[in-house]
């Protein structure tokens, strides 16, 4: 790649005539200091707060990086790619970095925190009411901005306050005729409204003691009972109900002799087990060559009838004496500035078999979307309606910036128009399209909306539910990773990672054909 | 005569561009409001779906409007600068990594979002509790989220259009002694403005129907955008009763992108021009 001459000039440095300071230049200098140190005073007291030293210290070292490559007159291209990065590495790049991190654990429902978490939740989890234990009376109260409890034991009256460090004496609240507090020194009582509102927090909250816990059954009582799980770091096991479930790192998971698991299990790395799966588990392959071939199909009658569409309209519009353009244009764009969202359920409403618009029209009774056929005519149907005002705009737009003088020669060199159109105009757009099909090709290809608003995979085969006519990779991965068995983000990561590379793989082939087109016609 | 065929043409393919709009004014209009006594022509004319949108009280319809029109006004302008200055160093300087970094912005798209989607609403629920002005429910925080995207096939296509815009004109300015920053503010922007206006209509468009990750972001009535309002506005039960209101809200929701896409054909069809083909 030629290095361009105004570089090279700058790359000499002397023969540059000296840039004096103006005053745009350091009022340009100023501005970004002044916004640099308002986003750090206004970012940076939360983060001390809350103790969060390794975001502390990424944020401190971007503002320097970015202070640096503004005042400084070098990395000129940093200082213009650098504002959309930010963004783009913030909330695109490390979300699909961290979901393919997440293709190699267990991470899913059962799988959410870490060990010490699951240990915490499966011994709270199994806490009973230990025999012959009092059965308190709770008021719950604030104290400050935390939840406590007020306990009156039944038998002494003595009012006790718990909250999640433990049990002290309370002197002074006044009890009312129910056995509850009314009103107590340091804390406020909260009323029965508002203890409702709080439900889940109550619920949450244990109070330890010295043989077990404290928990509230209800809104206005509380028992003292045992976990009757109870872990054992010296076996690194935990005990109760007569068994006793040992901890499998490879599983995430405390196992018992008889291969059983306790419900609550952490997050653990399982290596490449969530690819191995998409692979041999035999629900997916079975499915997987059917789904990935309609996905094709899917995705490519829609670029190529959205294009095809698109482009004949404008090469209709395109000739100098056509008349009515402005109207046409306004008309033919239409689609695309209704909601795109609002008109997939419209149209999943057009196609109903009872009162649908489009079995009115024709007068015919047709299950459109009830029928793998005809469900996958319609959907294609839809998205090309809602595609192809996006071709037109951008071929009417590609289509003048070819000079006439091209196609008028080619047809004073006798070509008929067909030929000039497939061997001059047909080259020229697709150079500069292809860039655009290659991107409508991978939206489609992972096209949520078009399918879960309107047939939502459907139609499903009386013998295999799992898997219905009109279904996408990607409607499909996503009813399996978060559907019946509960959530499974490692598993449906591993999977996108899959999507990612085939859609990836056929782009670049599309893509290194164009470049050698470019290079024969551009 | 080969105009008459041009002209049938595309009157199909307007037909067929507008025919379910027409369904959707039919049911805008229709007095019963319901999805089953709609036809594709109307069978009585009145503006009570409108007047019952307006004045809903469980369905906040112009604190909705107001919220997407800002959203997507904002967003778009943003993005567009974001995009703009991208594809300035993408078009006229020559550095590492010019290539894949062009590259890598198709790539990054093509990863299913649904599961980036997890990601963003573990990031959002730390923001929200050391920042709540940019956390849930925010405008301000979803403006962000949206400016991920503001690099991606938009700046391939302004990328294409500085192509086209002849290099000679920077030279001469900095022969004059004009910055780079000078450049790209009096030299390069006025001459971009059409590719502008195209994208800031895609932009525009794209933010106003944008429902993933609005609808995980939005959850508080007041604060939602149209497109998350009105997909519950026909969730569940409420399919055939609300059909006259969801189909009037549809209507309005296009009238602002109608509106831009008049503002800026002036400039669209010569922005285009260039836009995708290098002269």
């Amino acid at each position: 790649m030629a290095v361009d001459v105004r570089e090279a000039a700058r790359a000499q440095g002397p023969g540059r005539p000296r840039r004096e300071i103006t005053t745009a230049f350091v009022v340009s200098r100023i501005a970004v200091l002044a916004v640099a140190a308002a986003i750090l005073l206004y970012a940076v007291p939360p983060l001390i707060a809350a103790g969060s030293w390794v975001p502390l210290g990424v944020l401190a070292a971007a503002s320097a990086a970015i202070a640096y490559l503004y005042l400084t007159r070098r990395f000129v291209a940093a200082k213009y790619l650098i504002p959309g990065t930010v963004f783009l590495l913030a909330f695109q790049v490390f979300p699909v970095v961290y979901t393919v991190t997440t293709a190699f654990t267990n991470f899913g429902d059962g799988h959410r925190g870490d060990k010490a978490a699951a240990v915490e939740a499966i011994q709270t989890g199994s806490v009973r009411q230990a025999p012959g234990s009092p059965e308190y009376t709770m008021t719950a109260a604030l104290r400050g901005e935390e939840l406590v409890f007020l306990l009156v034991d039944p038998a002494t009256k003595q009012v006790s306050l718990g909250s999640a460090e433990g049990l002290s004496r309370l002197d002074g609240a006044r009890l009312g005729a129910t056995g509850k507090v009314l009103s107590a020194p340091g804390v406020s009582v909260l009323t029965a409204p508002q203890a409702a509102a709080r439900g889940q927090e109550i619920s949450a909250l244990a109070v330890p003691t010295a043989g077990g816990l404290i928990k509230a059954n209800g809104l206005s009582r509380a028992v003292e009972g045992k976990a009757t799980l109870v872990y054992d770091a010296a076996c690194d096991c935990v005990r109760g109900n007569g068994d006793t479930w040992t901890a499998d790192e490879s599983q995430g998971y405390f196992v018992n002799a008889r291969g059983e698991h306790l419900a609550q299990g952490w997050q653990v790395n399982v290596g490449l087990d969530n690819f191995l799966r998409v692979l041999t588990n035999p629900t997916i392959s079975g499915y997987f060559a059917g789904v990935l071939g309609w996905n094709l199909v899917f995705a490519l009658a829609s670029v190529l009838g959205c294009f095809a569409l698109g482009m004949s309209a404008a090469l209709a519009l395109h000739h100098p004496r056509m008349r009515g353009t402005r109207v046409y244009r306004i008309v033919l764009i239409l689609p695309y500035a209704m909601p795109a969202f609002a008109m997939l359920l419209v149209w999943r409403d057009m196609f109903n078999r009872d009162f649908g618009l489009i079995n009115q029209l024709l007068g015919t009774e047709i299950d459109w979307l009830g029928g793998t056929m005809t469900a996958r005519f319609g959907v294609i149907l839809v998205n090309l309606w809602l595609g192809f005002p996006y071709m037109f705009l951008v071929t009417t737009g590609a289509l003048q910036a070819i000079p006439r003088e091209l196609t008028e020669a080619a047809a004073i060199d006798g070509a008929t128009p067909w030929r000039a159109f497939r061997r001059v105009t047909l080259p020229l757009l697709l150079v500069a399209l292809t860039p655009l099909l290659i991107s409508a090709f991978a939206f489609n290809f992972n096209n949520y909306n078009a399918i879960a608003l309107t047939t939502e995979g459907g139609p499903f085969p009386a013998d295999s539910p799992q898997v219905g006519g009109t279904d996408l990779l990607i409607t499909y991965t996503f009813r399996l990773a978060f559907g019946a068995g509960g959530a499974q983000f490692g598993f449906a990561a591993a999977i996108s990672v899959f999507i990612f590379a085939i859609v990836a793989v056929i782009s670049a082939v599309a893509f290194r054909r164009s470049r050698k087109q470019e290079e024969i016609y551009a | 005569m080969k105009m008459a065929l041009r002209h049938v043409f595309v009157l199909l393919v307007c037909a067929f561009a507008v025919f379910p709009i027409l369904f959707v004014v039919s049911a805008a209009i229709n007095p019963m409001g319901t999805l089953a006594s709609t036809d594709l022509l109307p069978t009585g004319a009145s503006l009570g779906n409108v007047a019952d949108l307006l004045t809903s009280d469980t369905y906040p319809f112009a604190r909705w409007f107001f919220n997407s029109v800002f959203i997507a006004l904002v967003s778009s302008f943003a993005a567009l600068l974001l995009s703009m200055f991208a594809a300035y160093a993408f078009s006229r300087m020559r550095f590492a990594g010019r290539r894949v970094g062009m590259l890598a912005l198709l790539l990054i798209q093509m990863f299913p979002q649904f599961l980036a989607i997890v990601t963003i609403f573990m990031i959002f629920t730390e923001v929200t509790e050391l920042y709540p002005a940019f956390g849930f429910n925010t405008v301000w925080g979803l403006l962000l989220l949206y400016l991920g995207g503001a690099l991606g096939v938009n700046t391939w296509l302004m990328k294409g259009f500085l192509d086209t815009v002849p290099k000679e004109l920077d030279e001469a300015a900095t022969m004059d002694g004009a910055t780079h920053a000078q450049i790209f503010w009096r030299v390069i922007m006025p001459l971009v403005t059409p590719i502008l206006a195209v994208t800031a209509l895609l932009a525009f468009i794209g933010t106003m129907s944008e429902f993933l990750m609005a609808n995980v972001f939005l959850r508080d009535p007041e604060s939602k955008t149209l497109a998350v309002g009105m997909y519950g506005m026909i969730a569940g039960d409420h399919r055939n009763a609300n059909f006259g209101m969801f189909a009037s809200a549809t209507l309005i929701t296009a009238i602002p992108t109608v509106g831009v896409f008049l503002w800026l054909q002036k400039y669209i069809v010569s922005g285009l021009t260039a836009g995708a083909v290098k002269g």
